[in-house]
């Protein structure tokens, strides 16, 4: 008997425990002299969508710029600590940025298409990281277009420029522009807040379809968004994370004062 | 309703100042294209384009001058364009508040706003004395100075428009520097720097100035740069100034080419650059 119930309760698997993909230890990133994060500690699970939430000025958007070194463009900008992604920092000064980026692509707030055609500009990104025939690359095309959801709307004019999409066209074009490269992590930065409703729900719809293949990272100003869209919910206040949780447990029961009351929208 | 009857007449007086002064510019403007295209069509035949200047009191034409021109013009175009283009790259993708930068950006806003006699002097001293003698050459190299600062200021402006979300765009997908800047910032940009190149070269077409010190001017037919160059814009000095009815007709119809020219350039740049914004 007792034989028996040991064997049944080893076979009943737990739920996968969430594997940290990128581990953000002692984190600090200062414009200039001004000290905007603040000593963060976070991990960014795989296959999970993370978000970040906050008012205005909290931060959010920086430290998601800070995980593919976006600030690297800018030399009076400059972080401290460790952002390790499988045990490498990625602070490291010999780090090759463009390979980085392969590996953690990003979408931003505004749509931003190259004015270039619709094929060129999600080829843009896979040229640069590897060589491949047309009949391949044609093939990649079309497999991130569908993957972004945007390839029966355009399959018929892929040679049109870019700009001449839609404003959530051409968002959805980004983020095609962005898998085509099969990055390991997808960074987006409020992908939603240019666009109308309608737009903004299939953006949504998209996340969920993508976590399948890629670890997601978002900032949103919506709060409903963020129950919406991920499973882990980071809130953030002033430079610092005041509150990092499963997006459940975080919104239906937050553990700090602060963030309930962010939530709740008794403030921000 | 007494502040809406105010505001309109407001706005009607302002309107009235505005029309006023625009006709004002219009109207000289008109005036200067009736004169020589009244002036200037009496003088036109087809001896104009194949026939070489004449010693007064014979037939002849302008083709060595168009000739010259054209050479003169296309070679600094083609030294300058490419030299401002780089400079302007540098200004606005790599050194925009950087010292050499500023300073580039300083000593090009001084040589943009050069008179060109003042580039003509420097060419004389520079070239034309040292070689002992005026030639096509000096002058190319005086009109390149000139395409020049404006080409790199176009240039530099016309990448500042791109916005900085597109720069961030290329990089966030690993894009090396240099190919963000040829495949995104300088394509983004490009009718703006091809409408800065026609203007430059509108701007030279007409120089008189910096040719008296350098190619000077040529009676005959020559293609040796090394040789004083006959040209448009000296033949025109020369010729206007003269008490020879048939010179003074002349310059009337080479005024009249150089006009048709700058304009159709002109045209050209505008068409360009609205096609790439509707696009």
């Amino acid at each position: 008997m007792a034989n028996v119930t040991l064997q049944a309760a080893s076979t009943v698997k737990p739920p996968l425990a969430p594997q940290a993909q990128l581990v953000i230890r002692n984190f600090n990133f200062y414009y200039g002299g001004f000290h905007a994060l603040k000593n963060i500690n976070m991990d960014i699970y795989k296959g999970r969508v993370t978000a970040f939430i906050g008012p205005s000025g909290c931060g959010k958007s920086t430290l998601l710029r800070t995980l593919n070194r976006m600030y690297s463009l800018y030399p009076e900008q400059r972080a401290e600590g460790e952002l390790l992604l499988d045990g490498k920092n990625l602070l490291d000064s010999d780090l090759d940025l463009n390979d980085l980026r392969a590996r953690i692509g990003m979408v931003f707030q505004k749509p931003t298409p190259f004015p270039m055609s619709i094929y060129d500009n999600i080829a843009f990104g896979v040229r640069l990281h590897e060589k491949m025939s047309r009949g391949q690359m044609d093939e990649r095309v079309e497999w991130a277009l569908q993957r972004a959801a945007l390839w029966n709307e355009v399959k018929d004019k892929l040679n049109q420029s870019g700009m001449s999409l839609s404003g959530g066209q051409q968002q959805r074009l980004c983020i095609a522009r962005g898998i085509a490269v099969k990055p390991e992590i997808l960074l987006l930065d409020e992908p939603t807040s240019a666009l109308d409703p309608i737009s903004t729900l299939r953006i949504e719809e998209l996340i969920h379809d993508l976590k399948k293949d890629f670890t997601i990272v978002i900032v949103t100003h919506n709060m409903q968004q963020a129950a919406r869209v991920s499973d882990y919910t980071a809130y953030m206040y002033l430079g610092e994370v005041v509150e990092f949780d499963l997006t459940d447990t975080l919104f239906i029961k937050p553990k700090k004062k602060e963030t309930e009351d962010y939530i709740t929208g008794r403030f921000g | 309703m007494e502040l809406h009857k105010k505001r309109k007449l407001i706005n009607n007086i302002a309107l009235a100042l505005s029309l006023a002064a625009m006709s004002f510019g219009l109207f000289w403007l008109a005036w200067i294209l009736i004169t020589i295209l009244q002036l200037g069509i009496a003088g036109l035949s087809v001896a104009v384009f194949t026939q070489m200047t004449p010693p007064p009191g014979s037939a002849g034409g302008l083709a060595n001058a168009i000739f010259g021109s054209f050479v003169m013009v296309g070679l600094a175009t083609l030294i300058g364009t490419p030299v401002g283009i780089l400079a302007g790259v540098y200004l606005a993708e790599y050194g925009r508040s950087t010292v050499l930068g500023h300073v580039t950006r300083f000593i090009n806003d001084i040589l943009l706003s050069a008179p060109s006699i003042v580039i003509g002097l420097f060419v004389y001293a520079a070239v034309v004395v040292p070689m002992g003698k005026f030639s096509g050459f000096a002058g190319v190299l005086a009109l390149a100075l000139l395409v020049m600062p404006v080409v790199i200021r176009t240039t530099e402006n016309m990448l500042r428009l791109v916005p900085d979300s597109l720069r961030e765009a290329a990089a966030a997908l690993g894009a090396p520097k240099w190919v963000m800047i040829l495949q995104v910032t300088v394509r983004a940009s490009q009718a703006g720097i091809i409408t800065g190149v026609l203007l430059a070269v509108a701007r030279i077409a007409g120089e008189t100035a910096p040719l008296m010190f350098t190619a000077l001017s040529n009676q005959f037919w020559s293609t040796a740069l090394t040789e004083p160059m006959a040209n448009l814009p000296m033949t025109i000095f020369r010729f206007a100034m003269s008490p020879f009815k048939d010179w003074q007709e002349l310059a009337w119809a080479g005024v009249l080419l150089i006009t048709m020219g700058v304009l159709i350039l002109n045209i050209a740049a505008r068409t360009l650059f609205k096609q790439k914004i509707t696009s």
